[in-house]
């Protein structure tokens, strides 16, 4: 019996390594959780549309070998605590070989700290802010637009439309609104438009009438602001219900979901910065086209992509490039690719900044301004900004509430 | 000038719903020494029920007011048996530990069957407009409805015979049970009462704003916040105590970034209860 | 009364330090050592919650603040001022004790809930001042570049020191325990837990008692807090504040045994190991607050005195070793 045994055992192992396969391991955290998740959702559906449409292509050529991609994630509940932990334990014993980010600066910060202390690559998709970038990193890569020029484009619409125009700064006090919002006063200043109002609100504020009743002394034309989903989305309705009548809405985040569309009239007008859209046609030099992208993304979850799975994809698309071109998975190899990296995809054009002071911030992709407008008696956003880019006209200013 | 009016009737809007989220919660605390820290999650609980009653029997919002009294009343006589009975006449430490507990439970299972979504009420009704700046009438029903139903805890608890055995339960546990009320059916009545409360406040807040599964805390915390500015066990001092707090948020606005309102807020928490221990609209204990 | 050194407690004490700091040595094994490294902070916080909690009777709901006000006063000094780890900790743990000492004149005219409460009005404002107030970077926090861990040799280096500075803070904690426990000024507490206007009748000076255990119980945890965050490079408002992990502390203790030393500390170990089951089993991982509250509700309801209560109830010879 024993000799049986030990006769099945030594075939087994002589048998495996023509069954094993090269695997390289992902490890990421996702809100499934808490008050990020509406928007942590999209980010990991692109990343698991990438990692499918990959394996069934048969995986990541480099160095002569396949490898077959695959995923390890916790749920971070929107905690920054736990995504230290976390990332701690997808390094030491899930044994990551390349890490993604979670969604939302507030998280991607601390899990930056991990990743370096251990020199694991980590591609970011999900957060925008600069200050985790400039404390002097090695691994660590943006494919998005950072914070600082998030609102860069509305304020460059806004004063084409109404050079006189009075703007309330409105925003949530969090790492990546703040950030957004102070570069935003910054550029608002250089074009010349005039600041009337400019504060901050707790993240978790439910009552924003006495923050609108505020914004309706302050005079104000336009508002510029927001956070986060639940936070824009109370705000946009607040501000139609009290009739603030604003000519010109900019909300953070909140917009770009198409849930925000349930809110109806209140969310006529309002525009979002936006790292993708369905309408924007980049030219890709490898990977699918805008069109093929949105089609697959909509058969496969039977929902519209929107932004954060594009660039969730994204961060697949860019560290797939990068293996394959380097030819190994060595993280220094692969490391110095990336900083070579000058590439154009569906998402748009990728290349990082290489100078420690900024290493890994996005040095080439642009924002787009998208709008929520009536077309054809439906409620749909549109893209009006870039001009370039545009796929219907900027409403301005935003229809006044009748009654 | 005009905005800052507008603001403090805003803030008084708003603050008598504040009271009538207290008021559950100064209640029980008032009648048997506990603090139920489960208050929250039944003020959530009363906004699902909104939810789930307009989008799936399609009844208007204000009558769900309605089966929210009633299930809020049998879940608190439910609650007051699990986790309550056995802590009469303990340290309220341990009533403040075991409501603690049965809220850790609730919440989990909450996010757990509704993650921490957003939820929405569309609740629209003509409003007043003073000048640019409008008071949305569900705000203005909600807060009337507010002190309507804080009147009529008040006569009942002064008018009918059950309200007179929960005071004197309140005042005198073992002097009533002496006279002949059955202190403990009064007792679990009373926490009924308390988690009804909350559950019909809740209903109106999701009138009035979105909600998450986790809304509750914010509303327990000001609930706490007015129940010491309006003495515990007393509805219309919570009432009071209520505007006292929403007349803080609306004055305090125009003048001060927004974000300095919280802080603002529980340093006068702190103070109030160093200095007035027993609430600033003072009545004598067990009066209710 | 037997010196410290004498009783085996002591020593029952010092082989679980000697525990924590040799296991992960063994092997090089960086899991484990941060899971342990959690472990230790676990207990770090309910020990010194315990000082308040069990001993005196005063439930301290935001006993976080003082974690937090010690993380952000160290990531403030080695951020803005350049100084190293070690002096920062140091003046974090006394800056943190003397504003406790502060509060605590002002809230511990306060009894029982009124004065559970009002730690949470102190935790909520100490959160939302912090969002506030620019020099600590408001709600956006501070970040600390990589070169914080070069004066320890680099960040692999650096991430030992830090475990073994925490499993000393550990130990002192548990040292500093069970030392008032078996002192003059631990009886006069445990009275004070008992009935405190009894206790002060019978000449304990329970104001001056109870203000110098809140203080006491501010430094170690501060202490904690800065390491933590240093180690996290990172800290915001939202996590140094964070009301659950007060409430955590809270069942540890009461899971434990609230009073005892051992129960607190094995609450700790084993609510952290549990809690660490639960963070990754995808099928738990919203359970995590259910279970934690149904423990609670029946040590509560059924077995108030913990897990040591029920030891002690049927081995009672332990009660002499084990406190």
């Amino acid at each position: 019996m024993k000799r049986l045994f030990l006769l099945a055992a030594a075939a087994a192992f002589v048998a495996t390594p023509a069954f094993a396969e090269d695997t390289i391991t992902i490890g990421f955290t996702d809100s499934q959780t808490g008050p990020l998740n509406v928007d942590s959702l999209g980010q990991q559906r692109g990343y698991e549309f990438w990692r499918d449409q990959v394996n069934a292509a048969g995986g990541i050529k480099a160095g002569g070998k396949t490898y077959k991609v695959k995923f390890v994630s916790y749920d971070d509940q929107s905690v920054g605590g736990r995504v230290q932990q976390l990332y701690t334990r997808l390094i030491n014993q899930d044994k990551a070989d390349f890490l993604f980010s979670p969604y939302s600066s507030g998280l991607t910060a601390p899990a930056a700290v991990i990743s370096e202390q251990y020199g694991k690559i980590m591609i970011d998709s999900g957060g925008a802010e600069e200050k985790p970038f400039e404390q002097g990193n090695k691994y660590l890569f943006m494919v998005i637009t950072s914070a600082g020029h998030y609102l860069s484009g509305a304020v460059a619409a806004l004063k084409a439309k109404d050079p006189n125009a009075k703007i309330a700064m409105v925003y949530s006090d969090d790492p990546f609104s703040k950030a957004v919002l102070a570069a935003a006063a910054q550029q608002a200043k250089a074009a010349g438009l005039q600041i009337v109002m400019n504060e901050s609100y707790s993240p978790s504020t439910t009552d924003f009438g006495p923050i609108v009743n505020k914004i309706i002394s302050s005079n104000a034309d336009a508002v510029l602001g927001g956070g986060h989903y639940s936070d824009g989305a109370t705000l946009a309705r607040q501000m139609h219900d009290q009739k603030a009548n604003m000519k010109w809405i900019s909300l953070l985040v909140a917009p770009a979901d198409d849930k925000f569309g349930e809110l109806g009239a209140s969310a006529l007008g309002v525009t979002v910065p936006s790292q993708w859209e369905l309408q924007v046609n980049y030219k890709p030099q490898f990977g699918p086209t805008t069109a093929e992208f949105a089609k697959a993304f909509r058969a496969k979850f039977n929902a519209k992509a929107d932004y954060h799975a594009a660039s969730g994809y994204t961060s697949g698309v860019v560290l797939q490039h990068a293996i394959e071109q380097a030819g190994s998975i060595d993280p220094e190899k692969i490391a110095a690719t990336l900083n070579g990296m000058d590439i154009t995809t569906f998402f748009g054009h990728i290349k990082f900044m290489t100078d420690p002071g900024h290493h890994g911030l996005q040095a080439a992709h642009e924002m787009v301004l998208a709008q929520w407008q009536m077309i054809n008696g439906k409620l749909g956003r549109q893209v009006v900004w870039p001009q370039a880019a545009q796929s219907a006209d900027l409403l301005y200013p935003i229809p006044a509430a009748t009654q | 000038m005009l905005g800052i009016l507008a603001s403090i009737i805003d803030g008084v809007l708003v603050g008598l719903v504040y009271g009538l989220a207290a008021m559950g919660l100064t209640l029980i605390w008032g009648v048997m020494d506990v603090i139920n820290l489960t208050h929250g999650v039944m003020i959530v609980a009363g906004m699902f029920a909104l939810f789930l009653l307009t989008t799936t029997l399609g009844l208007n919002p204000y009558v769900a007011l309605i089966p929210t009294l009633i299930g809020g009343f049998l879940v608190g006589v439910l609650l007051y048996w699990i986790a309550i009975h056995r802590m009469v006449g303990r340290p309220p430490l341990m009533s403040l530990l075991s409501t603690f507990s049965v809220n850790l439970v609730l919440i989990g299972v909450g996010t757990a069957v509704w993650g921490t979504a957003l939820f929405n009420v569309d609740v629209s009704l003509p409003g007043f407009t003073m000048g640019r700046y409008t008071f949305p009438g569900a705000h203005i029903l909600a807060a009337v409805l507010a002190a309507v139903i804080a009147t009529a805890l008040y006569l009942f608890l002064q008018y009918t015979r059950l309200g007179k055995s929960i005071r004197a339960v309140a005042n005198n546990r073992e002097a009533a049970e002496l006279v002949g009320i059955p202190t403990t059916r009064v007792l679990a009545i009373s926490v009924g009462l308390g988690v009804a409360l909350a559950g019909v406040s809740g209903v109106l807040i999701a009138t009035l704003f979105p909600f998450t599964v986790l809304s509750g805390d914010g509303y327990q915390l000001k609930g706490f916040v007015v129940t010491v500015l309006g003495g515990f066990g007393n509805p219309i001092g919570a009432l009071m105590g209520g505007i006292a707090l929403g007349l803080l948020e609306g004055a305090v606005t125009p003048f001060v970034p927004v974000s300095w309102t919280l802080v603002i807020e529980f340093v006068l928490f702190v103070l109030v209860l160093i200095a007035f221990p027993a609430g600033i609209f003072r009545s004598r204990r067990g009066a209710l | 009364m037997l010196p410290l050194p004498r009783r085996p407690f002591f020593w029952i004490i010092t082989l679980a330090v000697l525990a924590f700091a040799l296991a992960p040595l063994y092997g090089n094994d960086v899991s484990l050592r941060e899971s342990l490294l959690l472990d230790a902070l676990y207990i770090t916080l309910a020990s010194n919650l315990n000082l308040m909690l069990g001993y005196a009777g005063y439930v301290n709901f935001g006993s976080i603040v003082f974690f937090g006000l010690g993380g952000y006063i160290c990531v403030w000094l080695v951020n803005s001022y350049k100084w190293t780890l070690v002096p920062s900790l140091a003046i974090a743990g006394v800056c943190v004790s003397g504003l406790a000492l502060i509060f605590g004149l002002g809230i511990l005219r306060l009894r029982g809930a009124f004065f559970a409460l009002s730690t949470i009005g102190v935790i909520e404002a100490v959160q939302a001042f912090a969002e506030n107030f620019t020099p600590w970077g408001g709600a956006s926090g501070i970040y600390l570049p990589a070169s914080i861990f070069t004066p320890l040799g680099g960040p692999a280096r650096a991430l030992w020191v830090i475990y073994f500075i925490m499993v000393g803070v550990m130990g002192a904690s548990l040292y500093l325990s069970y030392a008032i426990k078996t002192s003059k000024f631990g009886l006069g507490l445990l009275a004070i837990g008992q009935n405190e206007d009894a206790a002060a009748i019978l000449g304990v000076p329970t104001s001056r008692y109870k203000a110098m255990v809140y203080s006491v119980s501010a430094f170690l945890p501060a202490i904690a807090g800065g390491l933590y965050f240093f180690k996290s490079a990172f800290i915001q408002p939202s996590d140094a504040f964070d009301l659950s992990l007060s409430t955590e502390a809270l069942v540890v203790g009461m899971l434990g045994g609230q009073g005892t030393v051992t129960g607190v500390a094995i609450g700790a170990f084993l609510y952290e190991e549990l809690r660490g089951y639960l963070l990754t089993s995808s099928t738990f991982a919203n359970f995590q607050l259910v279970v934690s509250g149904a423990l609670l509700l029946l040590i509560v309801l059924f077995f108030p005195g913990g897990l040591m209560g029920f030891i002690y109830s049927r081995f009672p010879r332990t009660q002499k070793v084990l406190e």
